[in-house]
C-alpha cells in the first residue's frame, strides 16, 4: 500500500479560512426554457459562523444549499468547502466529503419510518467510518442533546412533528460535520416547535458549529448572526 | 480467549490483501475501492469503512416489514424452484424406481431353445436341434460372458438311488429330474458349490460315470459330503458324485436336479440333442445378441430358434428420463423467468417507493455503488430466500409423492442446494435493472419530494 501521491492540502486551522467560500457561482438548468438559478453568487461563511439565507419562492435559495452540500454543482464559478476546491473532487470522494464533514436537515425530515429513532441517527455514521464502538454512544448523545432520550426505540410515524425535525437534527450532528446544512428546518412545523428547533441551532452554534439556515421566515432568519438575502439568483443585501 | 476471537478477522483481511496482489486488480479500480483519500478528510480505518456486512444488514433490514409485499415478490421464484427441484427429483426417482425394478439377473441371461412345432399326432416336437458346439460358437459373440449347454434327460421310469439294491418295501416315489450339463453350466448360471468339484470338459468328452448333485436332491438322496467318494445308482449303475451344487442364480430347478456330463447322457441314454444353451451376458447386450445368437447356432434357419434375451437397460431409464425432463424443465425455466421478472418488477417498484430514502442516503455520503449494492443484495437475498423454500417445497414433493406412490425417493442433496443457490443467482440478475435505476437517482431531485 502506497502513500497517497499528492500531498495532502493543510487542514484549515479554525478561523483562518473560511467555512465556506462562493466565488462568482451560476448555476444554469439548461431548459427549455433555460433557467438561471444563480447568477454569478459570491458568499464567504467563516468557520464557526451562523448564517441564514433568506428570499422569495423560486430566488435560488435550495439551489445555493445544494451546491454548498456538494449534492449539485456550479454551472460556473469556484466553491471551496474548508479551503478545498471541490470541482476537483470525483463522485466518490464528494460523497465521502458529504459523509464526514456535511450535515443535512431538510424541510421535510427525510427520517426513514421503518427504522427506530436510534436506527435513523445512526445511518449516516454507517457511511462516514465514525469507530464502530462508538457509534451507538454518540447516536445516544445526540438524541440526548436534541431531549429525545426517552424516544429512542419509537418509529418516526409515532412522533411530533418537532420532535421529527428534532431527530433530523441529532442525526445531522451525530456524525460530528464542520457544516450544518438545513433547507427550510421549520418550514413544516408551528411557531413553538420552530422556536425548538431554532433554540437548538444556536447551542450548535455556541459549540463552534458552521451553520446555514435557508428560511423565507423572517423571524427564523434573525435568529442567525448573519442574513444573507437572494432575490432572482443574486444576493441582494448582506450583513 | 479474545485474542482467539480477533484472529479471523485480521488473518482474513490479510489474505484478502493478498487475493488482491495476487489477482493485480488494476491500480484506478483500487482506488476507487478505498475513496475518501480527500484532501483535508482524514483517511477512515478499514474496521469502520462500509463493509459487505453493513451492505446485507441494511438490505436485509426492510425486506420482512411487508411480508404481503414479500410473498408477491417471491412467490414466482419460490414456484419456478419448487418446479424445477421436483422434476430433477422426480427423473431421479424414477430412474432409481427402473433400476431397482430392473432385476441384474436376469438382466443378465440369455436362452436359446429349438421351437416347437405339433406334429399331427398331438405332440410337441422340437423343430430344430442345437448343436453340439453351441457353447463355442456362442462364446464367440461379442457381449457372451460365458455360455453352456443343459438337456433333460428323460428318465421317468428311472430308479435313482444313493444304494445300489433297490428296496422294494420303500414307497416308490418320483425320481429327481436328471439334466445333461456341460463344464460351463456353473460359472453360466452363477452357481456356488456346497462341496466338491463340478463336471468338467474331460467328463464330457471321456463319457465318465459321474455326477454333481443340485442340493435338494442331495438331501433326497442322503449324499452330505464327497470326501468319503459317494456314488449314487441309476437304475443300479453306479455314478461317482463329484460335488453338491449350493445355489444359482437363475434356474432353480436344477437344485433339485442330477447332473451329468452331456458325453454321459449320450453314451448311457441316447440323448440327440442339447435343449436348450444357456449364456450369461453383458448388461445391454440382449437386444443384439436376440439375432446375433440366432445366426450363430442355425445360420440356414434362425427362425427355428428361439433366443430369449432380455431388454436393454438404458433404452428404458433413458426414455422416462427424457420424457419428464423435456416437458417439465422447459415449464419450470418458464416459470422461474416469470419469477425473476416478479423480482425485477417488485424491486422496481421499492426503488420508485423509496426515491426519498435514497436520496437521504446519498446526501448524508453514500456512494452510486453503495446504493446499487444494497438493492442488488436486497434481490439477491429476495432469491435466495424463494430458492429455499422453493427447494424445500420442491424435495417435500418429491418425497411425498413417492411415500404415497411407494417409491423410493431419491434426490441428489446438491441439487436441492443449487436450488438455492439458482434463486440467488436469478435475484442478482433480476436485482441488476433496480439497482442501477436506484444508483442513478440523483440526490437533490429525490429530497425535494417527501419520504
Ligand atoms: N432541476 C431544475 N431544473 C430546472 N429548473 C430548476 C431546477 N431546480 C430549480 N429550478 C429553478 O430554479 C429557480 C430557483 O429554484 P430554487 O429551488 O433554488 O428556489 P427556492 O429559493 O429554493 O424556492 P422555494 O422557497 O420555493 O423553495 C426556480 O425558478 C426553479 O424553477
Ligand atoms: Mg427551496
Amino acid at each position: 500500500m502506497t502513500a497517497p501521491a499528492t500531498a495532502p492540502i493543510p487542514i484549515a486551522t479554525p478561523g483562518t479560512t473560511p467555512a465556506i467560500e462562493l466565488r462568482d457561482v451560476t448555476r444554469s438548468f439548461p431548459g427549455p426554457p433555460e433557467v438561471q438559478a444563480l447568477k454569478g453568487v459570491s458568499v464567504t461563511v467563516a468557520d464557526g459562523e451562523y448564517v441564514s439565507i433568506i428570499g422569495p419562492s423560486g430566488s435560488g435559495k435550495s439551489t445555493m444549499l445544494n451546491i454548498l452540500g456538494l449534492l449539485d454543482r456550479p454551472t460556473v464559478g469556484e466553491y471551496r468547502l474548508n479551503g478545498v476546491l471541490t470541482s476537483a473532487l470525483e463522485e466518490d470522494e464528494r460523497a465521502a466529503v458529504r459523509a464526514r464533514q456535511l450535515g443535512f436537515v431538510f424541510q421535510a425530515f427525510h427520517l426513514m419510518s421503518r427504522r427506530s429513532v436510534l436506527e435513523n441517527v445512526l445511518l449516516p455514521m454507517l457511511y462516514n467510518g465514525t469507530p464502530r464502538a462508538e457509534r451507538e454512544s454518540r447516536a445516544r448523545e445526540a438524541l440526548h442533546r436534541v431531549g429525545l432520550d426517552h424516544r429512542i426505540g419509537f418509529l418516526p410515524g409515532t412522533l411530533s412533528g418537532g420532535e421529527r425535525q428534532r431527530v433530523a437534527v441529532a442525526r445531522a450532528v451525530a456524525s460530528r460535520p464542520r457544516v450544518l446544512l438545513a433547507d427550510e428546518p421549520t418550514g413544516n412545523l408551528d411557531q413553538t416547535t420552530s422556536a425548538e428547533i431554532m433554540a437548538l441551532f444556536e447551542e450548535l452554534h455556541a459549540d463552534g458549529l458552521t451553520l446555514v439556515v435557508i428560511t423565507h421566515d423572517g423571524a427564523v432568519a434573525r435568529r442567525a448572526s448573519r442574513r444573507i438575502r437572494l432575490a432572482d439568483g443574486r444576493v441582494s443585501e448582506a450583513g | 480467549m479474545t485474542e482467539q476471537v480477533a484472529e479471523p478477522t485480521s488473518t482474513g483481511r490479510r489474505s484478502w490483501r493478498g487475493l488482491r496482489s495476487r489477482l493485480r486488480i488494476p491500480a484506478r479500480l483500487r482506488r476507487r475501492r478505498e475513496a475518501a483519500a480527500v484532501p483535508g478528510v482524514p483517511p477512515v480505518h478499514p474496521a469502520d469503512r462500509f463493509r459487505f456486512a453493513d451492505l446485507l444488514g441494511e438490505a436485509t433490514a426492510d425486506i420482512g416489514s411487508r411480508p404481503g409485499r414479500l410473498v408477491t415478490t417471491i412467490v414466482g421464484t419460490v414456484l419456478g424452484i419448487a418446479a424445477l427441484i421436483a422434476t430433477i427429483g422426480f427423473a431421479q426417482t424414477a430412474a432409481g424406481q427402473i433400476a431397482r425394478q430392473f432385476d441384474r439377473t436376469a438382466a443378465t441371461q440369455l436362452v436359446v431353445t429349438p421351437t416347437t412345432a405339433d406334429t399331427r399326432g398331438g405332440a410337441t416336437v422340437a423343430a430344430a436341434a442345437l448343436p453340439w458346439d453351441a457353447v463355442p460358437r456362442l462364446e464367440r459373440l461379442a457381449g457372451v460372458e460365458s455360455a453352456a449347454l443343459l438337456a433333460e434327460v428323460p428318465l421317468p421310469e428311472a430308479v435313482i438311488a444313493a444304494v445300489p439294491v433297490n428296496d422294494p418295501s420303500q414307497p416308490p416315489t418320483a425320481p429327481p429330474p436328471v439334466y445333461a450339463a456341460s463344464a460351463e453350466l456353473l460359472d453360466t448360471v452363477g452357481g456356488r458349490l456346497a462341496t466338491g468339484r463340478f463336471l468338467d470338459a474331460g467328463h464330457d468328452t471321456r463319457a465318465d460315470r459321474v455326477v454333481v448333485l443340485g442340493s435338494r436332491a442331495a438331501d433326497r438322496l442322503g449324499v452330505h459330503r464327497v470326501d468319503t467318494q459317494p456314488s449314487i445308482f441309476i437304475d443300479g449303475i453306479a455314478y461317482a458324485v463329484l460335488g453338491i451344487v449350493e445355489s444359482t442364480d437363475v434356474r432353480a430347478e436344477l437344485l433339485n436336479a442330477v447332473l451329468l456330463p452331456t458325453g454321459t447322457a449320450r453314451a448311457d441314454f441316447g440323448l440327440r440333442a442339447p435343449g436348450d444353451a444357456q449364456a450369461r451376458i453383458a448388461i445391454g447386450a440382449g437386444p443384439q445378441l436376440r439375432t446375433q445368437a440366432a445366426l450363430a447356432l442355425a445360420p440356414d434357419e434362425p427362425d427355428s430358434l428361439e433366443v430369449n434375451a432380455p431388454d436393454g437397460r438404458s433404452e428404458l431409464g433413458q426414455d422416462v428420463q427424457a420424457d419428464v425432463n423435456g416437458v417439465f424443465v422447459i415449464l419450470s425455466v418458464i416459470v422461474l423467468l416469470a419469477g425473476g421478472v416478479g423480482i425485477t418488477n417488485v424491486t422496481m417498484l421499492s426503488v420508485m417507493e423509496r426515491v426519498g430514502e435514497i436520496g437521504l442516503r446519498r446526501a448524508i455520503g453514500a456512494t452510486r455503488r453503495q446504493i446499487a449494492g444494497q438493492f442488488v443484495a436486497e434481490s439477491v437475498v429476495i432469491g435466495l430466500l424463494g430458492g429455499l423454500i422453493g427447494a424445500t417445497l420442491g424435495v417435500f414433493a418429491v418425497i411425498g409423492i413417492s411415500l404415497v406412490r411407494d417409491w423410493t425417493p431419491v434426490i441428489d442433496p446438491w441439487i436441492a442446494v443449487g436450488g438455492a443457490l439458482l434463486g440467488a443467482v436469478l435475484g442478482l440478475v433480476a436485482g441488476g435493472l433496480p439497482a442501477r435505476r436506484a444508483a442513478a437517482i440523483e440526490p437533490v431531485d429525490a429530497l425535494r419530494g417527501g419520504t
